[in-house]
């Protein structure tokens, strides 16, 4: 279980593919001080399945996927990836002796937060694009994508460089290899962000905004890009957007947040063209 | 007044000090930048009961004047040869300022670099490595070139200590010949030829990091 198997953009010789649910949200609440941004949520994402999360600003979006990039620590209830806990760990596992809670229905049966250790093994299936790119200014191009699989997955240099190349080729970066990102537009630094989380060889990626912070002119060449992505590979999608095209175009299921909760939840077109819920109906209104 | 054969004589002699001052001054600041980045990795990520106290050192440190530090060195360890036993206090001394340097560099790291680094999975080690120091590094290139002029600035304590820098054979050739005049000039001439330039240096690099070259 320290080990990610190292080939895992693509699902189907899993042989469990589409059986075990590749993110599961048991009764997850998040509190900052005070304030709780989640409130007991469950949701439920299947393998290679595309979410999209849709709903105002603060609704606790970002949230959700920085608890599952672990950027942010759950307050309450478990998180599973892939079946396993995610946000927790059995408590034989090493570390710090068992709080085995009362039994029942209590999603922590048997669990104790996870360690640093043990999150440093299980992230590494899941992977992150950030409304701000984060390139690493001081590196290349190539040098941004290839620095993972080097140092993590401890690919060769050269594999992983000619690797990169095909990547950044797939992103339309062929000719950047070598340009300091800061020399390139932000949709060119998107899209070198995007073939970076990629080539970790992700099986869930998560997009938070990743157009919001781009100039409108820029912003089509992304989500042509990740619409390339969502058709050639399998990878499970978690995505927050505002662009209600794009959302349709890859989602399986859109589900519109508000104040922490799921108001509603249905298959793209259905959520967008036959709103039921008046919070999404005014919603989708302001956005277009 | 002014005597130019003497000037001339004492030249060597300035210049010989002027070597040790150099040896001085590089292997002092070398000791700093270890020592410092150290501290200022202590500082920031070790536990608490470890970073507590070397904290306390530092403060310490700085808020005790270098001549009395290398008095108290050379009571304290007097079989240190005089120019190791400099080079360390120089080192620790400013190694006490130099973390503070690093800390500020390695705050001015913005907080998605290092949520791109856990998207990443990068080890720990990896992440202040690759990613965090040598972008710290880069933001306080300008003060740590200033500690270093000053630092070359200060050598001429460690003649309190019978380091024999330039200052110390300056002091000695005038007392010798009754020229201190002209091996002080000389000396003063020296410091202020290699100071200068690399002053302008710092200033230019300077410029050019606020220009995000
Ligand atoms: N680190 C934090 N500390 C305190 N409050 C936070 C923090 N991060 C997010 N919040 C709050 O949580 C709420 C949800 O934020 P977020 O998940 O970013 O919403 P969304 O992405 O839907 O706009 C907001 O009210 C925000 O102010
Ligand atoms: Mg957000």
């Amino acid at each position: 279980m320290r080990r990610e198997p190292e080939d895992t953009v693509a699902g189907p010789e899993d042989g469990v593919a589409g059986t075990v649910e590749a993110v599961r949200f048991d009764r997850v609440t998040k509190r900052f001080g005070e304030h709780t941004v989640l409130d007991g949520l469950d949701l439920a994402v299947g393998r290679g399945e595309r979410v999209t999360l849709i709903g105002p600003s603060g609704s606790g979006k970002t949230t959700i996927l920085r608890l599952l990039m672990t950027l942010e620590r759950v307050t309450e209830g478990v998180i599973h990836v892939a079946g396993e806990p995610y946000s927790h760990m059995p408590s034989g596992h090493g570390e710090r002796g068992a709080g085995a809670g009362p039994g029942g229905p209590d999603p922590k049966a048997g669990l104790v937060p996870a360690s640093e250790r043990y999150l440093a093994a299980r992230r590494r299936g899941i992977g992150m694009v950030f409304q701000h790119f984060n390139l690493f200014p001081h590196m290349s191009v190539l040098e941004n994508v290839v620095e993972a699989p080097v140092h993590v997955l401890r690919e060769g240099k050269e594999a992983a460089a000619a690797r990169a190349r095909e990547l950044l080729g797939m992103v339309g970066l062929a000719d950047k290899v070598d340009a300091r990102p800061t020399r390139l537009s932000g949709g060119q630094q998107q899209r070198v962000a995007i073939a970076r989380a990629l080539a970790m060889r992700p099986e869930i990626l998560l997009l938070d905004e990743v157009t919001s912070a781009l100039d409108p002119e820029l912003v089509a060449e992304v989500l042509d890009v990740l619409r390339d992505v969502a058709r050639a590979t399998d990878i499970t999608l978690l995505c927050v957007t505002h662009e209600m095209g794009f959302a349709r175009d890859v989602s399986d299921r859109i589900l519109m947040f508000d104040r922490g909760r799921i108001v509603e939840s249905g298959r793209a077109d259905q959520l967008l063209d036959e709103p039921t819920h008046e919070r999404t109906r005014a919603f989708l209104r302001a956005v277009r | 007044m002014w005597d130019g054969e003497a000037a001339w004589a004492a030249l060597p002699t300035v210049l010989e000090g002027f070597g040790i001052t150099l040896v001085a001054t590089v292997l002092g600041f070398g000791v700093a930048l270890l020592l410092g980045l150290v501290l200022a990795l202590v500082g920031r990520a070790a536990p608490r009961w470890v970073a507590g106290p070397v904290n306390a050192a530092a403060a310490f440190v700085r808020s005790t004047p270098l001549l009395v530090q290398l008095f108290a060195a050379w009571v304290l360890v007097p079989a240190l040869d005089a120019l190791v036993l400099g080079v360390l206090v120089l080192g620790v001394h400013y190694a006490a300022y130099l973390s503070e340097v690093y800390r500020t560099g390695i705050d001015s790291v913005p907080k998605g670099q290092w949520e791109a680094c856990t998207a990443l999975s990068l080890p720990r080690r990896r992440v202040w490595r690759a990613v965090v120091l040598p972008q710290a590094v880069r933001n306080v290139l300008p003060p740590l070139g200033n500690y270093a002029v000053s630092m070359f600035k200060e050598t001429p304590l460690l003649s309190v200590i019978t380091v024999h820098e330039m200052f110390h054979e300056a002091s000695s050739f005038g007392s010798t010949h009754f020229a201190y005049l002209e091996s002080f000039t000389l000396a003063a001439a020296v410091f202020l030829l290699a100071s200068w330039p690399t002053s302008v240096l710092v200033r230019r690099l300077e410029a050019r990091l606020a220009k995000g070259a």
